[in-house]
């Protein structure tokens, strides 16, 4: 009931605000990876946020700050209404270990291959105690193996006899055991062959519809988030080049590195395939700075970062 | 075949995945781990072979010396080196106890007397002082690698795991221990110190486990950095839960391994120790004392350092069989996940 309260009190507020996230790594004395450079973005409740970009983008290091594998270099993280980019205190920690999970790219690396499946789908709940007895334990596990579209008999099996799909079913189950507000799926598809991308795609969007969580969802593959987002956010080169309901990106894209990302989908026309017009894009070529871009709202939702010339140039062309 | 017919209705066409209906296959029996290793195992006959003939050794070693009529120590200046006199071979005319065509048995007063391998130039039995030998062997090998799996897990795992400076200064330790020779610290230790078995055990294990703290360190390096153990860091883990379900049971194989070509090092260069004279004192044997002490008469009586020597071999021989075929059953990278 206290929960129900708590969570009526914060619906107004987004789920997750990040305010200038950067995230720097120090190679050396003289040089330093700036893997993501001053990104802001919020989610709400319920809502699923794509993060696209090439690789090398940031896309990934920005999921790994928000969960806090990396302590960010500077900007405010904001989840369930408390900042947890600083330093955690032991509840922030706990808020931030099981309200939000993350489901990784690679299924066969992801799972312990010396674990049973029942043990690391039941590991969140080990580490929290959040059972009576192992029957409760058991039961637990089996009813997430159910939600997965897993059998109670894989709950016996170690990951290496599991298929591909069936292991990133596994890791869904892990994350979702915790039942979290947010999921972050860090290229969670990337590894599957395409026919169980759309199994786990469709399944990620089914426990969405069912639990209400939001889904941070990275990926590279365009036609894949415009099925699933309902927000995409475009990364290059660490930073948020234009971020906009999936209707903004993919009809009225402004920024010309999305449009070179959305000229490169293939069309499943043949004759349309032949002649379709692929844009090319260098930013350094184009001499575009993304650090002396500022946000431009271009309508309540689509958000661009460019000078003020660039985004008369790129608009007018649009 | 008519057109029509690669007509789908929507109905058909709808989306898999949607059913939540995996395929289960129901013959896929739940091998664990440990399961497929021993298959593994056993399939490989070199290997098979090698544990049996350690299975072997380590009987006779632990029964052999409490069945013999004989002690290792005890004396006798009326018997001494009588040549091999088995039971029941002596009937085909080999191992009858004869020399040069002459009973010795007979000629030194002990016709009724059996020894296997025949006597030493004390007369001591050396059929139990082998197995005797073979004993401490054992034990000093085994002690000694057990004290470097102690601590070289130990500290491979915390030079691994915490990294940062305090993986600098323990591998600078590292460097220097393994920059002074190893006799030198040997003998050095065992001119302070009393010489015995727990003696030769640290003289062993002192810089033994350097190679161990290597390998597990370079493990826990590659662990750390996995999706597993990043799942698990946010999931909430304590680093203690980490290193103790996710990256020992990983380093595990690794250990086992080295483990395994560790007690033939340690058999052998317990072994030199006691042949260059730092064994352990008389009237104690260890195999490399026994062939130390056959030696002397190789070229008279050759069968007292050939039969340790062999006893010495086969053992060494079989642990890295075995350590070969457990790296084949273990190894990550000869497994398809």
């Amino acid at each position: 009931m206290n929960a129900q309260t708590e969570r009526a009190e914060r619906a107004g507020q987004p789920l997750l605000e990040v305010e200038g996230l950067r995230q720097h790594f120090r190679m050396s004395r003289h040089y330093t990876v700036k893997a993501v450079d001053d990104v802001s973005f919020t989610i709400h409740r319920g809502e699923i946020f794509g993060l696209v970009g090439e690789s090398g983008s940031g896309k990934s290091t920005t999921g790994r700050s928000i969960i806090r594998l990396y302590t960010p270099t500077a900007g405010r993280i904001r989840f369930c209404g408390q900042d947890v980019s600083g330093r955690l205190t032991a509840q922030q920690t706990l808020l931030l270990r099981t309200r939000m999970q993350m489901i990784f790219q690679d299924p066969i690396a992801s799972l312990n291959p010396r674990e049973k499946v029942i043990d690391i789908i039941a590991e969140g709940i080990d580490i929290h105690h959040m059972y009576e007895s192992r029957a409760q334990r058991r039961d637990m596990v089996l009813a997430m193996l159910r939600k997965v579209g897993l059998a109670p008999e894989h709950a016996d099996r170690y990951p290496h006899q599991l298929s591909g799909g069936q292991r990133q079913r596994v890791g869904i189950a892990r994350a979702l055991i915790m039942k979290p507000d947010l999921i972050i799926a860090d290229e969670a598809i990337s590894a599957l062959d395409v026919s169980i991308q759309a199994q786990v795609v469709n399944l990620l969007k089914q426990i969405q519809q069912e639990t209400g969580c939001a889904i941070l969802f990275i990926a590279h593959d365009l036609s894949m988030v415009r099925y699933i987002s309902d927000t995409i956010g475009v990364l290059h080169l660490g930073h948020l080049v234009e971020l906009g309901t999936t209707q903004d990106v993919f009809e009225h894209a402004v920024h010309p590195y999305t449009r070179a990302l959305l000229s490169a989908i293939p069309r499943p026309n043949p004759l349309l395939e032949r002649d379709r017009p692929i844009e090319s894009y260098d930013c350094r070529a184009a001499g575009v700075d993304y650090t002396k871009g500022t946000l431009h709202h271009l309508s309540d939702t689509h958000l661009l970062l460019a000078t003020d010339e660039e985004r008369d140039r790129w608009t007018r062309g649009a | 075949m008519d057109k029509q017919e690669l007509r789908l209705t929507p109905e058909e066409a709808r989306l898999t995945g949607l059913s939540r209906e995996e395929y289960t296959d129901s013959n896929f029996a739940g091998h664990s781990y440990l399961h497929e290793i021993l298959i593994t195992l056993f399939s490989n006959r070199a290997t098979a072979i090698s544990l049996a003939c350690i299975a072997v050794i380590v009987l006779m070693a632990i029964f052999a010396p409490i069945l013999s009529p004989y002690s290792y120590r005890e004396v006798h200046s009326e018997a001494t080196n009588l040549p091999m006199r088995i039971p029941g071979l002596e009937k085909l005319g080999i191992f009858d106890g004869t020399r040069a065509g002459v009973d010795q048995y007979e000629r030194h007063g002990v016709p009724d007397e059996y020894h296997y391998f025949g006597t030493d130039n004390l007369g001591r039995d050396i059929w139990t002082r082998v197995w005797t030998g073979t004993r401490i062997s054992l034990l000093i090998a085994l002690l000694a690698v057990a004290l470097d799996v102690l601590i070289g897990v130990t500290y491979g795992m915390i030079a691994g795991f915490f990294g940062g400076r305090a993986d600098l200064i323990m591998q600078r330790v590292i460097e220097v221990l393994t920059g002074i020779p190893n006799l030198i610290i040997m003998m050095l230790l065992l001119l302070v110190m009393e010489p015995g078995i727990p003696t030769i055990c640290l003289a062993l294990a002192i810089t033994g486990w350097v190679n161990m703290s290597r390998i597990v360190r370079a493990q826990v390096l590659r662990i750390k950095g996995s999706e597993y153990v990043l799942a698990s860091r946010t999931l909430g883990s304590p680093a203690m839960r980490i290193i103790l379900r996710k990256i020992l049971p990983n380093t595990m194989g690794q250990i086992i391994i080295t483990f395994m070509f560790s007690v033939p090092n340690a058999i052998f260069f317990e072994a030199f120790l006691a042949f260059i004279g730092l064994g352990v004192p008389i009237p104690m044997a260890s195999l490399g004392t026994l062939i130390n002490d056959g030696y002397k008469s190789a070229m008279l009586y050759p069968y007292q350092v050939l039969l340790p020597a062999a006893v010495l071999s086969v053992l060494m021989l079989s642990f890295n069989l075995l350590g070969d075929g457990l790296r084949d059953a273990i190894d990550p990278q000869m497994r398809s996940m």
